[in-house]
Parts: C-alpha cells; structure tokens; sequence
C-alpha cells in the first residue's frame, strides 16, 4: 500500500450553476483515520463526500484516491473499492438482508459460496443473527437496518469507508449503541473513514480528527481535544451550541 | 332469436371472430410493449424527454378510432390491409398507458435505493435490470392491463374498417337491428377483456418483489 494519503483534495471547487457549494476545498485524509465532516446543512459535507466515490465531479481543481487523481480512474472500479453508507441506508427492498449484503461481491464476479462465508461472517461482525440473512429489510427496525447497511458497504472489503449521517435518523439508544459499535469495529478493522456529520457530539466521539465546514469552506481541522479547547470563533461557537459536552467527551476518548 | 342460441348455432363463426379479435389485440399489445417500455425507461433517465413524449401519446390518445382508422386508410403499405391497419391503430393508442406507467413506475423508485445502488458501484444497465425494473414491473404491467383492456373494446371498431374481429357481429346487429347478434360480438369481447384482466393481473402479482 502507498504510504501516501489515502484521499487527497486539491483546491476543489464545485459549483451547481452560479453557486459555489465549495469553494477552494483543500484536504488530507491519512490511511486508517476517521474524518469526521462537521457542519451544518448546506455547508457541503456531503458534497466533499460525493465526490470521493465520484458521485459528482469537481468544477475545478483535483480529487485523489490512493494517489490516483479520480478523473482518470475507472468509475465503477473507483465506486466498488469505496464503501457507502447513507442515513436513508438505500437497501434494496426487493432483495433479501444476504442478497443485499452480497451486492458488490456479486457484481464482482465473486463464486457463489464465497459471498455465502462473508455474508455470514459480515452478519456476525455487525451483530446480527445469521438467520437475518432470509429476511427483507421491510421486516427490520431502522437500528438493524442501519448495520445491514454497515455490512453491505464492508462486504467487498473496501480500505475507504464512506458515511453520510448513517446513523442520524436513529433513536438514541440506537445510535448510542451503533457508535459504540462502530469504534470497537474501527478498531479491528482500521479503514480509512470519512464521516459526515452535524452532531457535534457524534464527531467528538467518532472522530480522530474533526473538519469544520462552513458555507463551502473547510474552517479548520483539529483533534477532538483541540476542538473543544479552540478558541477559534466557528469551533468554539459550536461548542457552545452544544453545551455541556464534558461527559461526552471523557467517555467517547478515555 | 336467442343470442346464447345463436352462438351455439354459429360457434364456428364465433371462435373464428374471437380468435381473429385476440389476434388483433394480442399483435398491437405485443408492439405496444416492445416501443413503450423502452421508451418510459428513456424517458425516465433523460430530464426534458418526459414532457413531449407523454403529450404525444396523450394526443394519439384524444383522436376518435374511427377518425384514426379512416385517416390510416390511404397510407401506402398499411391500406393494402385492413388488419395491418388495425393493428397500427391499436398499438398508437395502447403505447400511453405503457409508456407512462413505466415512467411513473421507475421514476417511483426510492432515491436512497438509487443512490446507494450507484455508490456502490452498480453499472447503468445493473441498476436498470437488476433494481428499477423488478421494483417498477407491478406498476408496468398495470399499465399493460389498462392497455389491453382498452385494445379489447377499440378493437371491435376495427371491424368498420374490414379488419374483423368480434366488432363484425356488433357492426351486423347494428346494421339490422337485431340485439342478439350486437350481444353476440359484445358478450365474447367483454369475456375476452376480463380474461385479459386476469391474466396480467396475475402476472403482476407473481412479479411483485417480495
């Protein structure tokens, strides 16, 4: 593997018509780090996701992938090397939990029975009973859903993992439990993650690093610890949005 | 005279009609699925193609069949034929049900689904066969039941144009007033239009995901 990092944004901008939805957006993201994207709606978090898969496109300037800038790589290859989480989970309906799961082994040609074992062992690790292999995302709740979702996107697995608020439409308990999961699971697995977020909380938590973004523009981008001690106006002003965080924080990185 | 006794009398002419009429129909269903579900699928992916397309059809769909019939006539190669006309007539006006039920059907699929599909790496033609049309098909083949139901009816027309079918029977009886034969062309074409319905219905309810 490159030591380089693992995604890289090169002066990107992007714009839809006029609007600059970023501006200038310049980032390192290292092999087995989880970025947490912060900010609120509308300030391009998902975009800066999006373009990592390639979803969209920049208007200017350069994406890269393991050293690769993005415009030259195979598109689907790209898509399939990358996982993708998104809070709506977008499991297929009409395909069953191990179908789903499947998806990408499958249309990469794997045998049938290896995409079997790793549809069980994926099952295992999100915590989910194999029997849950036959049944249909219609009969989940949204928390089961959700790690059906986690394991869909690890299935080929990918060294980057994508996340657009997975875990945002969950009740608290839930995503309670889900981030607790999704630590002990980055621990084990060490991919690369970039997690989008407006929950200052969940970044706190999650992240090894946290990038601020505001209207388009990366702000700044600090530790956790950092970012709760910054005196900066945009992370402090979010600091106390949030209030009270202490507990927070000694239990998210203790 | 009886109409049950004049179909038992002229049950040679009766299935010969029917079997005719289902020609008709089943020909023009066929070509009306092979033009307009591919054309609801274009329709549905390329923005701005929806709004002349779906207007085309609406308009073949407002023009009377007689008129349709009758403006058919003098076109070269279609004249020569009565059926053949028919059957152009009866695929323009069972292309609307098809291609907007299509449209309806894949542009209905849930964006997340879309998405999540595409991140992952899906390829067009995957995402087509393998997810917006499983989870579109009960919407298209209502559009294809709607489609034959209407062919069934429009098709007895045809008959006014030398092109057969059960309308035959219904354009006699009018012509001398006799109830009993317009019943005879009547009654086979509305059996053959709830058998129809049947039949497609059963078919969507199979295909059905889940």
């Amino acid at each position: 593997m490159s030591k380089g990092p693992a995604i890289e944004f090169r002066n990107v901008f992007y714009k839809v018509g006029a609007t600059e939805v970023l501006s200038g957006l310049n980032l390192l993201v290292s092999p087995g780090e989880t970025l947490v994207l912060l900010g609120r709606s509308g300030s391009g978090k998902t975009t800066t996701l999006k373009l990592i898969n390639r979803l969209l496109s920049p208007s200017s300037g350069e994406v890269r992938v393991n050293g690769v800038s993005n415009a030259q790589a195979d598109v689907i290859q790209l898509r399939r090397s990358i996982g993708y989480v998104i809070q709506e989970v977008g499991l297929f309906p009409h395909f069953t939990v191990g179908r789903n799961i499947g998806v990408v082994p499958a249309i990469s040609g794997w045998p049938k029975e290896r995409i079997q074992a790793r549809v069980t062992e994926l099952l295992q690790l999100v915590g989910l009973a194999p029997e849950m292999s036959s049944r249909y995302p219609h009969q989940l709740s949204g928390g089961q859903r959700q790690r059906v979702g986690v394991a869909r996107a690890l299935a080929a697995d990918p060294q980057i993992l994508l996340m657009d608020e997975p875990f945002g439409a969950l009740d608290p308990l839930t995503r309670d439990d889900l981030q607790r999961e999704f630590l002990s699971l980055q621990q084990k697995l060490n991919k690369t993650v970039v997690f989008v977020t407006h929950d200052l909380r969940e970044a706190l938590r999650l992240g090894s690093r946290i990038a601020l973004m505001e209207a388009g523009r990366l702000i700044t981008t600090l530790r956790p610890q950092e970012f709760l001690k910054s005196t900066d106006p945009w992370p402090s002003a979010y600091v106390r949005a949030f209030g009270g965080l202490d507990s927070v924080f000694s239990r998210g990185n203790s | 005279m009886n109409v049950f006794t004049f179909i038992i009398q002229n049950h040679a002419q009766v299935l010969e009609l029917t079997a005719e009429h289902l020609w008709l129909v089943g020909v023009s269903t066929v070509l009306a699925i092979l033009i307009g579900i591919p054309l609801g699928i274009l329709i549905a992916h390329r923005a701005g193609l929806n709004k002349p397309v779906l207007a085309g059809a609406n308009i073949i769909q407002t023009i009377p069949s007689l008129a349709l019939f009758g403006f058919l006539l003098p076109v070269p190669w279609l004249g020569e034929r009565a059926d053949r006309l028919a059957i152009l007539a009866l695929t323009l006006y069972a292309l609307l049900p098809i291609i907007r039920n299509t449209y309806t059907g894949i542009r209905g699929v849930d964006a997340a689904v879309m998405e999540a599909g595409r991140g992952m790496g899906l390829t067009n033609s995957q995402l087509l066969f393998q997810i917006e049309l499983p989870l579109a098909v009960s919407t298209i083949l209502s559009g294809v039941r709607v489609a034959v139901v209407i062919s069934v009816g429009l098709a007895t027309i045809a008959a006014a144009i030398g092109a057969g079918g059960l309308g035959e029977f219904i354009f006699r009886g009018l012509a001398m007033v006799d109830n009993s034969l317009i019943l005879a062309g009547a009654i086979p074409a509305a059996l053959l239009a709830l058998s129809a319905d049947l039949v497609v219905g059963w078919f969507e309810r199979r295909l059905q995901p889940r």
